[in-house]
């Protein structure tokens, strides 16, 4: 609590002199400490999801529509990539070893400790009112002009300035909404909607989707989604500064004299 | 500052003792009521057990969807398998006159049943989808006897916790929790789409879990054995088995 008083107190000073700045890296936290380590599990947990996601993939990869799909059905979506079983027809002439078993169990135990943490996360930003102070798009940003400033700024790839850098601009605020509000609830969904079980239990979770098949495709691009996120933000954290966010986002400290090392 | 890190040094320890504390209690009732998988153990166990015992807890009596005839795929996919044994080819060209199941174990009648016998009990159909843990499906209409009549018949003892069950592979083989054992869409099948069960779908008799992924519908089964723990079934190309098994026992996702 007593750190996000002092972002608050360090984003009103405009143009930070040398003596406020000096005292605000002794105080000042940039992010709270539950944002940073819910941060960095969410990002392992990502790279987890990921690697074992692209390993139960080359297992068919092969994207329908509907509620069935096989390799006797016609694709929505073939991806262009070898598969890890015989009866895929790919266009390569070998087949990948099967990875599935360890994937399965690595993908299920990642996304257990993302939804938790996740929820941990959740309620602190409502509780915290980090979520109404630092992501909901502040008066001033609900202006055009504001909005406009800031495409210009990201498509010149504008360093932030000081005072900028204590908060988060109206492209980040948006763009992290949707990631949080929209693209890892819908993967979270699409996930279950593909468990056999689970559907069984609510099977409204699929049906609402077009099927099991329509699920897993959904889950695929969205997934899509979340990867181009991850890129454009580690670009965006190198136009920014790379030590100086990594610090930040580590130990909570922007020291604002060193921060661009 | 020292009167900080002191309150939060106890608070800190507090709620350690209190994690741990009810995390042994949450292990005492998951106990209880069956909601610990028998892979618990090692690098992925926690995963698992969250993952069985939230599906447990939704899904004890849940029915898995079943569909109108005209879902049906058509054709049918038969995934490719392991080549067939000599013992099933004998049994094959006699038109599986002589194929037996054998159940034995924790039950007061252990009994073998010949497939006509299986055919002669009220047989049951559903139209449910098998999903693969690759991604591919089809759905298939299942002609079959529920599991729960067989076990009726041979009288399980009230200490079993699982059914297993073997394939004519002596290698292949896997179980299920008596939840999904009793399930009413629990099948033998014997019957696909209004005819008898290709061989290459499991003919002539394959266990149907709609509720649970492809692997563990395992094909050509000769063997169910009731028993109250897994250990010492030994290694074998079962995905789910215990000692070797590479894929996860529980397969509800």
């Amino acid at each position: 609590m007593a750190s996000l008083e002092s972002v608050r107190v360090a984003a009103g000073a405009s143009v930070p002199s040398s003596t406020s700045a000096s005292l605000a890296t002794t105080v000042t936290s940039r992010h709270s400490a539950l944002v940073r380590v819910t941060h960095w599990i969410t990002t392992l947990c990502f790279f987890a999801l990921l690697v074992s996601g692209v390993e139960i993939l080359i297992s068919h990869p092969r994207l329908y529509w509907g509620e069935t799909g096989n390799v006797l059905t016609t694709p929505l979506f073939k991806v262009p990539i070898p598969a890890s079983r015989n009866l895929v027809p790919t266009g390569y002439g070998y087949v990948l070893p099967d990875q599935n078993g360890w994937s399965r169990y690595l993908h299920f135990q990642a996304a257990w400790i993302l939804i938790l943490t996740g929820l941990l996360y959740t309620i602190s930003i409502l509780v915290t009112g980090h979520l109404r102070k630092d992501l909901l798009p502040s008066k001033a940003d609900r202006s055009w002009r504001t909005f406009s400033t800031a495409i210009v700024k990201h498509l010149r790839f504008e360093r932030p300035t000081e005072a900028e850098s204590w908060s988060y601009n109206v492209l980040q605020r948006l763009t992290y909404l949707f990631v949080i509000l929209v693209l890892f609830p819908l993967v979270i969904w699409t996930g279950l909607a593909m468990s056999p079980a689970f559907v069984s239990a609510v099977p409204v979770a699929v049906t609402l989707l077009g099927g099991q098949q329509s699920a897993r495709t959904i889950h695929f691009f969205v997934s899509v989604f979340l990867v181009l996120f991850l890129l454009v933000h580690v670009v965006m954290i190198f136009v920014a500064g790379f030590w100086g966010r990594m610090r930040a986002m580590i130990t909570g400290r922007a020291d604002t004299h060193t921060g661009r090392t | 500052m020292s009167d900080l890190s002191r309150r939060r040094l106890i608070i800190g320890g507090v709620a350690a003792t209190a994690g741990v504390a009810g995390l042994c209690v949450a292990a005492r009732i998951a106990q209880k009521y069956g909601l610990i998988p028998p892979d618990h153990g090692g690098l992925y166990g926690p995963g698992e057990t969250l993952t069985y015992a939230s599906q447990r807890v939704l899904t004890r009596h849940s029915l898995a969807r079943e569909f109108p005839q005209s879902k049906i795929s058509h054709p049918p996919l038969a995934n490719e398998m392991p080549p067939l044994n000599d013992a099933f080819k004998r049994l094959q060209a006699g038109g599986f006159a002589d194929w037996r199941v054998l159940v034995d174990g924790m039950v007061d009648r252990p009994a073998s049943f010949s497939l006509a016998q299986l055919k002669s009990y009220p047989s049951r159909r559903q139209i449910t989808m098998l999903q693969c843990e690759e991604g591919w499906s089809y759905i298939a209409e299942w002609i079959g006897v529920p599991l729960s009549h067989v076990l009726d018949a041979v009288r399980v003892r009230p200490q079993a916790r699982y059914v297993v069950y073997f394939s004519i592979d002596p290698d292949w083989w896997d179980s299920i929790d008596m939840a999904d054992a009793l399930h009413p869409q629990t099948f033998l099948a014997y019957g696909m789409n209004g005819d008898e069960l290709p061989v290459g779908n499991g003919g002539p008799l394959r266990i149907r879990l709609p509720r649970q992924l492809g692997y563990k519908s395992v094909k050509f089964i000769t063997r169910l054995t009731v028993t109250d723990s897994l250990k010492g079934f030994g290694k074998g190309s079962a995905a789910a088995s215990l000692e070797g098994g590479s894929y996860a026992w529980y397969a509800g996702i």
